[in-house]
């Protein structure tokens, strides 16, 4: 009940004692919401947590394991695949920069410059949203074809001495962070859009009226009340390609593009080692939160949000 | 058979890829004949990846088999049998009709799905099920040796009477006794095929005889190799002397072999290691020799106007084989013992095979071929003569130890 006052009174503490007390509505609003929340993600967590400490049977056959409290699997896990986790954050950072690079000016576009032209912004938008309409596997493996060796893109590039002779760009690092940057540019560009969107043209033309450069007026004005867009942007990019795995294993190779969501593929399908395969997905987890937490009291968004 | 993807893709890449062609084949429909060349040849010049998507819009759903036929009980009464995409012969509705003809003669209804796209993910979904004794949802799959071969050793597959399927008798004598199933008594032979080597006949006009060839640095960054580590690493132990099938090896070949590829991959001659997808590298031009399997690169010649040549290694391929197994919990065993019978009565599996183009287990099946397809019946992937058959051995099986530890020592060296 506590919990619910607080929400309800969004910590104005004054305010509290002239507050109706909440009625019991609110808990039957909230129950299929709780109800989802208890089945589909604490008990899937919880189990999540408990297969990370088995450990195998003894004498038992591939994939049998045992309820135990084996933290070390932890320890095991992180020791041998530190440098894919790593390399799954320096990824997914990479891919997050470029689609805001690329997705900010297509949002700035869509949501300023093409203002009062319902129609227009309106056919930017889908074609944003438009490759969602077909399957994110088989764009990716149309990827594969489109940067193949004997494709157009590399031979052009090789024509204008912009690629060696004899190098490529699928199998490598380069083709699975542009894989990621492709596939999650729209979630980058809708909610900048969105709070560009919402953009008041007046502040814009008083910035000019106190002689402010379009650079300044856009760094001082615009830039900031994009930041929500922004950092949402971020979030959507960044948390989602962290655990990618569909990237890294059609556009990667071998050596030096495995991320972590394949590692736990590997080990949970062609191993069956489940307790390796939680306990990474535990660690990714629990990364991801750091990592958006810190980011998130950084950016000193907790309002903007 | 096997087609695992790589390591990470398995399940939705394999469902989608099989969707894709299923429905590109329907789309199709236009294209007369049976058997798979002719929908391939009508299919050629289409890239794969266009078909793939431009099938993709279209609606999901496992193709019912044997519906046409009248009478018979509800669906929750027919014989559900898991295989695997292009394992069985279709035609341009849709429907199969060696299984028609089944459910025309013995009354039972067969609830065919391709649902099996890989062995691990495969045993993922229903291990949880078998372990405590519950219907996984068929009565009939469709597994690869080795993975046949754990559900055997752990009791999940069911005994078969062997008397009540006289036609099981044709089975080929080299397949007749197997290691992990003395005497087939709970597994028979669906279809085998070689792993060998693939090349692009304009970009290697010499052709590939050894897996050396694939290690000649002209080639480098355009060879790949299997993510299935029985045939990457059996191939390289074969060449390395090793007798595949035999027990006398252990560690110290297998850790060979596998410092083999490890080299390969890690001075770059290897591009990727790939599932079934290597294919696409060789059609798009990134690979130009691979380690693959035989009913692909057949697949593969009828689309690019035969421009894949396939080779048996000089120093021995393997051959694998997919299994049929009665699941411990399903009730249908008769049912299922009258469907296997009717699969290894030769000119079924002659029709099957025209279409599949993979090795058949049945004999007689190659003569029964004059009348489905006489141009089929010299052919050595599907009817493979004495001499083609001691190229190729099958990957001994391994303990569940070695297994897992192998496994794993492999999944490292490919970086996953």
């Amino acid at each position: 009940m506590s919990l619910l006052t607080g929400l309800g009174a969004g910590g104005a503490v004054t305010a509290a004692p002239t507050r109706r007390p909440p009625s019991r509505a609110y808990w039957w609003l909230l129950l299929p919401g709780l109800v989802y929340l208890a089945l589909f993600f604490v008990v899937p967590v919880g189990a999540l947590l408990g297969t990370s400490l088995y450990v195998p049977v003894p004498g038992g056959d591939v994939g049998q394991y045992q309820p135990a409290f084996a933290v070390g699997n932890y320890a095991d896990a992180l020791a041998q695949f530190w440098p894919q986790l790593v390399r799954s954050f320096v990824f997914a950072f990479l891919a997050t920069v470029v689609t805001l690079v690329v997705g900010y000016p297509v949002a700035y576009a869509i949501a300023v410059r093409a203002r009062g032209r319902p129609v227009l912004q309106g056919l930017l938008l889908v074609l944003v949203v438009a490759p969602f309409f077909t399957s994110f596997i088989l764009r990716t493996i149309a990827w594969r074809q489109i940067l193949a060796d004997d494709g157009f893109v590399v031979a052009s590039l090789q024509w204008l001495h912009l690629l060696p002779e004899g190098a490529r760009l699928t199998a490598t690092p380069f083709a699975v962070v542009c894989g990621l940057a492709y596939n999650f540019l729209p979630f980058m560009i809708l909610p900048i859009y969105a709070s560009l969107e919402r953009l008041d043209p007046r502040l814009v033309e008083a910035g000019a009226d106190l002689y402010a450069s379009p650079m300044t007026t856009f760094r001082t004005v615009t830039f900031p009340l994009s930041l929500p867009g922004v950092v949402g942007g971020t979030l959507l990019v960044f948390i989602p390609a962290s655990g990618d795995y569909v990237n890294s294993s059609l556009l990667g190779n071998n050596t030096n593009t495995a991320m972590i969501g394949q590692v736990v593929d590997a080990r949970f399908f062609r191993l069956l080692d489940y307790p390796t395969a939680a306990s990474l997905s535990v660690v990714l987890m629990l990364a991801i939160l750091l990592l958006v937490a810190a980011y998130v009291r950084r950016a000193g968004t907790e309002e903007l949000l | 058979m096997p087609r695992p993807l790589p390591p990470g893709t398995d399940p939705v890449v394999a469902a989608l890829v099989a969707h894709g062609r299923r429905a590109a084949r329907a789309r199709r429909a236009a294209s007369a004949g049976l058997s798979r060349r002719q929908f391939l040849l009508g299919a050629a010049g289409t890239a794969g990846t266009a078909a793939l998507l431009a099938a993709c819009g279209t609606g999901g759903g496992t193709p019912g088999a044997g519906g046409t036929s009248g009478g018979g009980g509800g669906a929750g009464d027919a014989l559900r049998w898991a295989n695997w995409t292009l394992y069985l012969d279709q035609d341009d509705a849709g429907g199969y009709p060696t299984l028609q003809a089944f459910t025309e003669q013995s009354g039972i209804e067969v609830e065919y799905s391709e649902d099996v796209d890989d062995n691990d993910t495969f045993y993922g979904k229903v291990q949880g099920q078998l372990a405590n004794g519950q219907d996984i949802g068929y009565d009939l799959v469709t597994l690869t040796d080795w993975m046949a071969a754990r559900w055997i050793r752990m009791g999940y597959a069911q005994t078969l009477d062997r008397e009540a399927m006289p036609n099981t008798a044709n089975i080929l004598p080299g397949l007749a006794d197997v290691d992990f199933d003395p005497g087939r008594t709970h597994s028979l032979t669906w279809q085998s095929g070689f792993g060998g080597l693939a090349w692009d006949t304009e970009k290697v006009p010499g052709g590939m005889a050894t897996v050396s060839d694939l290690w000649n640095p002209e080639y480098r960054g355009r060879i790949e190799v299997l993510s299935e580590m029985r045939d990457t690493i059996g191939l390289i132990m074969a060449e390395q002397g090793v007798d595949i099938a035999g027990p006398d090896w252990g560690d110290a070949e297998f850790g060979a072999a596998l410092e083999v590829l490890r080299e390969q991959i890690a001075n770059g001659q290897i591009r990727q290691v790939r599932g079934n997808s290597y294919a696409q590298d060789l059609v798009s031009g990134d690979a130009v020799a691979v380690i693959g399997w035989s009913g692909d690169v057949t697949a593969l010649n009828f689309e690019n106007d035969g421009r894949f040549g396939f080779a048996i290694p000089e120093s021995g391929g393997t051959l694998w084989s997919d299994n049929l197994l009665v699941p411990t919990p399903s009730s249908r065993v008769e049912d299922a013992q009258t469907l296997i019978d009717h699969y290894y009565d030769p000119v079924v599996a002659a029709q099957v095979a025209a279409y599949v183009n993979y090795i058949t287990p049945v004999q007689g099946a190659q003569e029964a071929m004059a009348d489905v397809d006489p141009s089929l019946v010299e052919e050595q992937l599907i009817f493979p003569d004495e001499a083609t058959l001691s190229q190729v051995k099958v990957f001994r099986t391994l303990t569940p130890e070695e297994e897992e530890r192998y496994n794993r020592d492999f999944l490292d060296v490919i970086g996953a």
